[in-house]
């Protein structure tokens, strides 16, 4: 018994230690990874990110160098601290804080001293450099913007977060990913793939070689160049008109479905968003919660879209054939039905198609709309016809842009009025302001410059994009495919006359271009905000919609003014003079050129929040700025408006 | 007598274990110290080129021991044991600081560390003093005497301030065991472990409590007629005081450094600003020998390339540390390796020391077995987190020459005398 003592525990010991190691290298253990693994630093290589050219080869975004001084403050030696802080524009006593700081975050790592120097002071700074021992400069690339335009289109880079880091394991603490426009869009081309070389280091964190002689590493591939299909003149000249308006201006080229212009106002620099201010600026933008800068209302801004919709009903009605061009209707100043009455502006007599769609007819649109309906045994029926038709022009829905943000629109269908009304208690007069463009529908200006190219095409539309061309690459054949309306085509022409005539007689007479066919349709849309929790109407949006030449579209239009009133008034004139500026490159019609740009509807826009009553509509006066050439480009700063209140 | 074959009497067994184990100490050794691209084996700046030449020294140490006739052993031990003890009690004029311990003789640019050679000799000691024929160890007056010759180095070594070569000497109590001494010494030692990790962990009244409760439970259990209370209760008072003694001790007599690695092992350490430092201090080196171990996996990192060890993550691992080294690299395979490689050979030994026919050479085998059981348990269960920080090498796998040189003569004067058990009657 006695000799089993030690045995026995030898024995007992053995197998207790190699539990013990089960446990360490088995079971608590999850595979190896290089990358998880702190005794190797990673130092990744960062490509040059991809140029950004607009459709005309016109370079819009670059990179330039940025250079920040770093320090590792256990390697610093003895200094000249005077001739140092000279040649970094600090003071002795900056000097003393930012080595303190830095010291304290680590003695042996490296923190940033000085960050982004300018190239003049890097050109001076870096001859003298290595007689100070511990500090270095360290070379940065930042988005160097070529324009001042396009900030919605052009969008921005900044810092990754822990959510991106956490879902998207490529991108390690301090990466620039794309936040906005095409940087976020095109990401992926853009910024290419970095290259990362493994180093073993040791305890105290000091590198001591390639780990396994680099056969890991990588070298970086660098990023693809884009071309967006974005006209930069034409572009700059629509930022031009809309100042001191709020709205969109979206162009599309109808045969491609290259969106051309895509304007916001207001906008900012795109240049504020770059470097050391980025975050100062875009919370000033942020914070900006009356004229919403951030805010995309080419793509965000969803409005019932009132007239212009009028010709898709008209187009249905041909379609169904519940009406032709010849067919008459008598309006007497509006269309009665029951004890209700839509009311229509002041035309009289009887319309056909073309006056109907050039005088902007509200009983018209109401018969015909309610001949579609009815066709069908029950509203619902009709309701859901109507509504596919609707939809075949990419409104209701996200239409596919690439450009991460925007609105799906709405158009209505049965189960919309099912649910408000109940099942078969509903009628087609209930739904009755769908005829004009008003009521449940609501669109977006870029559904509605993409309905424009569809019917300048005739019947068909390809999906808005912003990409032209990817450097060897080959951009998403989505964008490449042809959507057909459920119109045929030859139900067009008579709508299209309707829409030229506008011009020529209608709604928009006086927006005439020389040499230029443009059809075209008005639209008003009432709207409303509240205020201090009170609903109160505002004065009607203008909103104008068009495409020419007429038989042989190269661009299609819509134009969207916050509080601008009738259609023909800000956006008719915007929306001819983009047009004839696309077209011709000049401007015949100065006349219209000096309207838009002498006129603000910033007393508008404030209105509302001075406090005090105030009138909407014809009860306003227009704003006048004089002398407006002279007046300096005020783009390059943060406007915030005069009732801004943080 | 023939005199041929002799090569044969060897325990081939036991040799070839020995040699797997150095050789792949050295390797780890070897991997845990280089800096940069290994040139030159011999490369006497480097901890390996050291190594490799005390091994090469190691190989003629052996067939010197193996040369010498076995009896010399036996009939020396007493020389030997007192040389040891002077060779001690000599560093306290001549020795050589190193990291707060005086256990070097400086020569030339080498140190020595008698209290490596002090092993094997108590071992002789200790086999001549049992196997003399007036010892019996079921006596107290011989246990005292034999207790003696362990107590002298092992007391000149703690004075040293090497408390953890000290703790070697408790191996010795295997080797009594075994030759006769009472049960109630092995009772005994259990309870005192046990009253240990009570005091320190749950503190003396618990444990006053919890002693009370299992003695008289027992009392009343297994009372038969007229037992006298006195005793359980002399029992009862005895751990009482012993748990008091242990707190004491452990609060006023050790040193802040022993007493952190106490605190650690068993948790005590609640305040977070001292539990802070101690993760940049001893826990420290325990985190980082863990995780090494641990990144190994199953089958390792490979030799050379263990990202931790290349980066001198693990202080001290290529000595106290080194299989660490060997979990990084070869992984469970290689740990578990190494685990069945020191229990395989200390069973071998065992049971070599029980088919001697001398008591001396059982006695020296058993000694030989339980030394490096000891150590063994002690180094790899602190370097893999089961038992507090002591710092003792890995036999034949550690960096050192005298560690090695120690560890081999140890080994090689059992294998002489194992080879010569035909010739004993």
């Amino acid at each position: 018994m006695r000799k089993l003592l030690l045995f026995s525990t030898v024995l007992l010991v053995g197998i207790i230690f190699i539990a013990r190691l089960f446990y360490l290298q088995i079971y608590n253990q999850t595979a190896y990874n290089l990358f998880e693994d702190n005794a190797i630093r990673k130092v990744y290589d960062y490509p040059k990110r991809g140029y950004v050219y607009d459709r005309n080869g016109i370079l819009l975004v670059a990179n330039q160098p940025s250079y920040d001084v770093m320090v590792i403050p256990r390697e610093v030696e003895p200094l000249d601290t005077l001739e140092f802080c000279e040649l970094l524009k600090i003071t002795k006593e900056d000097f003393t804080r930012l080595y303190d700081k830095a010291y304290h975050y680590s003695p042996r790592l490296p923190s940033v001293f000085v960050p982004q120097l300018s190239k003049k002071d890097y050109a001076i700074l870096q001859e003298k450099m290595r007689k100070f021992e511990g500090f270095y400069i360290q070379k940065r690339s930042l988005r160097d913007y070529q324009t001042s335009i396009g900030a919605n289109v052009l969008g921005d880079i900044g810092e990754v977060n822990n959510a991106i880091i956490a879902k998207q394991p490529y991108y390690k603490m301090g990466d620039l990913i794309g936040k906005q426009g095409v940087e976020i869009s095109y990401e992926e081309e853009l910024r290419g793939v970095k290259g990362i070389k493994f180093i073993q280091k040791d305890r105290f964190n000091r590198n001591i070689g390639p780990y396994k002689d680099g056969i890991y590493d990588t070298l970086p591939q660098p990023g693809k160049d884009i071309t967006i299909t974005i006209d930069s003149k034409l572009q700059e000249y629509g930022e031009l008109l809309m100042k001191h308006k709020r709205g969109g201006i979206i162009a599309i080229e109808p045969s491609s479905g290259e969106i051309l212009t895509m304007i916001s106002s207001p906008t900012y620099n795109p240049n504020l968003l770059v470097g050391r201010n980025r975050s100062k600026n875009f919370t000033k933008l942020y914070l900006d919660t009356l004229a919403k800068p951030l805010y995309d209302r080419g793509l965000q801004a969803m409005y019932p879209p009132g007239s212009p919709f009028k010709v898709i009903n008209a187009l249905i009605g041909l379609q169904e054939g519940v009406v032709t061009p010849r067919d008459r209707f008598t309006c007497n100043h509006g269309y009665s039905y029951g004890n209700r009455k839509m009311g229509c502006h002041g035309h009289s007599g009887i319309s056909d198609m073309d006056i109907g769609i050039y005088k902007s007819c509200n009983s018209y649109f109401a018969n015909v709309y309610r001949r579609i309906i009815d066709k069908y045994e029950t509203p619902a029926q009709g309701m859901d016809v109507w509504s596919n038709h609707v939809k075949s022009f990419g409104l209701g829905d996200y239409l596919g842009y690439d450009l991460r943000i925007g609105q799906p629109g709405k158009i209505p269908d049965a189960s919309t009025y099912d649910r408000a009304y109940g099942k078969k208690r509903w009628y087609t007069t209930f739904t009755l302001s769908n005829a004009i463009g008003q009521g449940e529908v609501l669109t977006t200006p870029i559904q509605l410059a993409n309905m424009a190219a569809a019917i300048g095409n005739r019947g068909y539309f390809y999906t808005p994009h912003i990409i032209k061309k990817i450097e060897n690459d080959t951009i998403d054949s989505k964008y490449l495919t042809l959507h057909n309306t459920t119109i045929d085509k030859v139900h067009f022409e008579p709508v299209i006359q309707g829409m030229f005539d506008v011009y020529n007689k209608g709604t928009a007479q006086t927006l005439q271009v020389p040499g230029i066919e443009i059809c075209g349709k008005t639209g008003t849309a009432e709207n409303f905000t509240k205020i201090d929790g009170v609903k109160t109407q505002l004065t009607d949006h203008s909103i104008f919609v068009a495409f020419a030449p007429k038989d042989d579209p190269k661009i299609a239009i819509a134009v969207f003014v916050e509080n601008g009133y009738w259609g023909s008034r800000f956006a008719g004139r915007i929306a001819s003079l983009m047009i004839e500026k696309y077209l011709k490159g000049t401007i015949s019609r100065t006349d219209m050129e000096n309207w838009i740009l002498t006129h603000s509807l910033e007393n508008e826009y404030s209105k509302p929040y001075s406090g005090k009553p105030f009138q909407i509509n014809g009860h306003t006066t227009l704003q006048v700025i004089e002398n407006y050439r002279d007046k300096p480009d005020s783009n390059n700063d943060i406007t915030i408006p005069q009732t801004w209140n943080p | 007598m023939h005199r041929e074959n002799i090569g044969l009497r060897f325990d081939w067994i036991t040799i070839i274990l020995f040699l797997i184990l150095v050789g792949f100490g050295w390797l780890n050794i070897m991997s845990a110290s280089h800096m940069g691209d290994i040139t030159n084996y011999f490369d006497m700046d480097q901890p390996y080129g050291k190594q490799l030449m005390f091994i090469m020294m190691t190989l003629a140490l052996i067939v010197i021991i193996l040369s010498i006739e076995a009896k010399f052993y036996e009939r020396f031990a007493s020389v030997i044991y007192l040389v040891s003890l002077i060779s001690l009690a000599g560093l306290f004029v001549f020795g050589k600081n190193v990291n707060g311990a005086t256990s070097w003789y400086g020569i030339g640019g080498m140190t020595l560390q008698p209290s490596e050679f002090a092993k094997f000799a108590t071992s002789l000691a200790v086999a001549k003093h049992i196997s003399d024929l007036q010892t019996n160890l079921k006596f107290l007056k011989d246990q005292l005497k034999t207790i003696a010759i362990i107590f002298i180095p092992a007391l000149l070594i703690l004075l040293q301030n090497d408390a953890g070569s000290t703790i070697v000497y408790a191996s010795f109590f295997f080797v009594f065991y075994r030759e006769g001494i009472q049960q109630i010494y092995l009772i005994i030692g259990v309870i005192i472990m046990l009253l240990s990790v009570l005091s320190l962990k749950f503190g003396v009244l618990p444990t006053s409590l919890f002693s009370a409760l299992v003695i008289l439970g027992l009392y009343f259990y297994k009372r038969k007629k007229q037992a006298s209370i006195l005793m359980p209760l002399t029992i009862l008072a005895l751990c009482i005081g012993f748990s008091f003694a242990v707190r004491n001790f452990y609060d006023h007599v050790l040193k802040p450094h022993q007493k952190d690695r106490i605190s650690l092992w068993l948790r005590l350490e609640k305040d977070p600003d001292k539990l802070e430092q101690m993760k940049r201090t001893i826990l420290y080196n325990l985190n980082e020998s863990e995780k090494a171990i641990s990144s190994g996996g199953l089958t390792g990192k490979g030799f050379l390339q263990g990202t931790r060890t290349t980066g001198k993550f693990v202080p001290e691992q290529h000595t106290d540390y080194i299989f660490s080294t060997v979990g990084e690299e070869w992984g469970f395979a290689g740990t578990t390796m190494v685990v069945v490689l020191f229990v395989a050979l200390i069973l071998r030994i065992l049971y070599l020391a029980e088919s001697q026919k001398s008591q001396f050479s059982r006695v020296y085998g058993y000694c030989v077995a339980s030394i490096l059981f000891v150590h063994f348990t002690i180094n790899t269960g602190m370097v893999m987190g089961l038992i507090p920080t002591v710092g003792i090498p890995l036999p034949f796998f550690s960096y050192g020459g005298s560690g090695l040189w120690g560890f081999t003569i140890l080994l090689f004067i059992f294998i002489k005398l194992d080879s010569n058990k035909i010739n004993e009657w």
